[in-house]
């Protein structure tokens, strides 16, 4: 806050940039986690139109899976990641076949409904069990921080950006390089005709559920990392503002997400340096209004017309 | 059923339900009931308020509004502002809470109502989160610590009167044009505007009227709890009204009334079991959609039961002795 105090002095300008330059790394950071929880909501939304109000929830089982799995089974990071990712497409897929298919034909409405009332399942039955109070995620990365021009950039950081990016390489190779993948784009863009093509539809829509509900798993182990607690509810916020991080960049379109989920972040870290943190959950609603708005189709949206 | 015994078996519920109404209050007025049932009873007026007029937007318009608790908060404050504030008798401060929500709902409708389904959900949720935090921050709604002090205006009976006209305005509403093109709008929202329904200014006018008497539930409710904070206006608080509209039936008033005295007093009886209750709710959420999608109700009304006011004259008689086939 001080550094913008300068803003009117040439000089001193270097502050200036200093901090933004530190808001720009902490807002990158926070939004690739909330680009790995958009990715699933996108994908399951161009694939059944449904606004799957689990996935935050999903993203909170992953947090509690690897701090299980790092605290109780001494894992070490990497395995425990991949056990939370594992273990989220498990339960994706199970709420998907359970809760979701029995729907495929029904209103928007009734989905929509269905969906709400998995997400709060998912958290009162978790908030029975593990009780409300957060708990600290276990150390496995001792805390260093790297001066890179008076801007801090710590380790964990370092994580989220290579985890992200590496699992969003992963995602891209297997949407466009692979069979299911293709199979996941034609069944995005017209499911009857794909499954005339032989594809099997329940099957691909299977595979959606899970890749989305491991990026969101992971994205709740990054978190458990690097604010260092978890906790029954912790699922809730995130996942909102990555919906609205999925609809900013064009819900269905997966590089959409990850770009609105960076800008979401970004801008949440810039209000949080601005004003009053007690803000910031107004913030990410205020962009989905204004979006929603102005142009609902997203940043990197095509605009469907409605046909009769 | 005759239309003779049926008019008869209508007259005779009708008079059971009048008359259980009256014992509980003529309870409630010699104290026989005691102060914690009639508690509980307030908050099922208020209930039945908030459950019917969100059934207007989500089940007569069709419009899936997820924010109602924004609406009740918005009343609930700023009832208790004027109270305390301005200290205005009680009738007219419910009145000036339900005009100030029906103008809040009436600007959040006018830019939001242009879009559809899951995006209109996500945007009132939204909105109803804004409420909050908004609530949250401001000095004079006490921020995080609530807002005290409040007199305790909200007797039984006044609950119940705004509860009873609530239902005689709404039961109107349903009944008259405006009605008509709401249905119209939830059945087919391309076709209504075909037919010359102005979509648009009818869904706003849903949308105000049902922020409107939310409002007055928020009003009603402030001035019993006698505090208020913005933990009672959550997205939960959201979820349970919702609840109580789709257990009932979307589309249906009769259903409202009765999942809302259902859902306020059953969580009560089952005290003991309280951590349970959220999880109940998720499974009959669910549970609801799975099985029975339409609720108790439907989109009929307990009048329907008794099958009053169908055609029973001439081409009553000839469709059923044709066996339903006429030409």
């Amino acid at each position: 806050m001080a550094a913008l105090a300068f803003l009117g002095e040439g000089e001193d300008v270097a502050p200036v940039i200093q901090e933004i330059l530190q808001q720009l790394v902490n807002g990158i950071s926070l939004g690739s986690i909330y680009a790995l929880v958009a990715l699933g909501y996108t994908m399951v939304y161009g694939i059944i139109k449904l606004i799957n109000f689990a996935h935050g929830d999903i993203y909170m089982i992953g947090a509690f899976t690897g701090y299980f799995a790092i605290k109780i089974f001494h894992l070490p990071f990497l395995p425990a990641l991949v056990v939370a990712m594992v273990v989220a497409a498990c339960l994706g897929i199970l709420i998907e076949r359970l809760a979701y298919r029995p729907l495929r034909n029904s209103t928007r409405i009734a989905a929509l409904i269905t969906a709400i009332g998995v997400s709060f399942l998912i958290q009162n039955v978790a908030l029975l069990i593990w009780q409300p109070n957060p708990r600290a995620f276990p150390d496995v990365f001792p805390f260093r921080s790297y001066d890179l021009w008076g801007v801090y950039i710590d380790n964990r950081q370092l994580l989220i950006l290579g985890v992200s990016v590496l699992l969003m390489i992963v995602l891209h190779y297997v949407v466009h390089y692979t069979n299911i993948g293709r199979a996941m784009r034609a069944v995005a863009l017209d499911d009857d005709a794909a499954r005339l093509m032989g594809i099997d539809v329940d099957k691909v829509i299977s595979f959606t559920f899970a890749i989305g509900s491991a990026l969101a798993a992971a994205g709740g182990v990054l978190v458990g990392v690097y604010y260092n607690r978890i906790d029954p509810m912790m699922g809730t916020m995130p996942g909102l503002k990555a919906f609205v991080a999925a609809v900013l960049g064009g819900i269905g379109i997966i590089p959409g997400a990850m770009l609105g989920g960076l800008v979401m972040g970004v801008a949440e870290v810039m209000v949080v340096a601005l004003t009053e943190s007690t803000w910031k959950d107004a913030v990410a609603f205020a962009i989905l209004i204004i979006i929603l708005l102005v142009r609902p189709a997203g940043i990197m949206g095509r605009r469907v017309r409605e046909k009769v | 059923m005759s239309p003779a015994s049926s008019r008869i078996a209508a007259w005779i519920a009708g008079a059971l339900a009048v008359l259980c109404l009256a014992l509980v209050n003529v309870g409630v007025y010699t104290y026989r009931i005691d102060f914690y049932f009639t508690g509980i009873l307030v908050v099922v007026m208020i209930n039945i308020i908030l459950a019917v007029s969100l059934n207007l937007i989500n089940g007569f318009t069709g419009q899936f509004s997820l924010g109602h608790a924004g609406f009740m908060a918005v009343g609930a404050y700023a009832s208790a502002l004027l109270t305390i504030y301005m200290e205005w008798p009680f009738p007219v401060v419910l009145i000036g809470a339900g005009i100030i929500s029906a103008l809040i709902g009436f600007l959040i409708g006018l830019p939001t109502l242009r879009l559809r389904g899951d995006y209109l959900a996500i945007a009132t949720l939204g909105f109803g989160e804004i409420v909050r935090v908004v609530i949250l921050n401001l000095k004079i709604t006490g921020g995080p610590r609530g807002l005290g002090g409040i007199a305790p205006k909200t007797t039984f009976f006044i609950a119940e009167i705004v509860a009873i006209l609530t239902v005689i305005i709404f039961s109107n509403i349903v009944k008259s044009s405006h009605g008509r093109a709401f249905v119209a709008i939830r059945e087919d929202e391309i076709a209504a505007e075909a037919m010359g329904i102005d979509t648009t200014k009818y869904k706003v006018l849903a949308f105000s009227i049902g922020a409107a008497f939310a409002g007055i539930a928020g009003a009603l409710f402030a001035h019993h709890q006698m505090f208020i904070d913005p933990r009672s206006f959550t997205f939960t608080r959201s979820i349970e009204i919702l609840v109580m509209v789709v257990l009932g039936g979307l589309g249906s008033i009769s259903g409202s009334i009765v999942a809302a005295t259902v859902l306020t007093i059953l969580p009560e009886a089952l005290r003991g079991i309280a951590q349970y209750r959220m999880i109940a709710y998720a499974l009959l959420l669910i549970g609801l959609m799975l099985i029975r999608p339409q609720g108790l109700f439907g989109t009929k009304e307990i009048g329907d039961l008794f099958r009053l006011g169908q055609r029973q004259g001439n081409e009553g008689r000839r469709a059923q002795a044709d066996g339903g086939e006429g030409q």
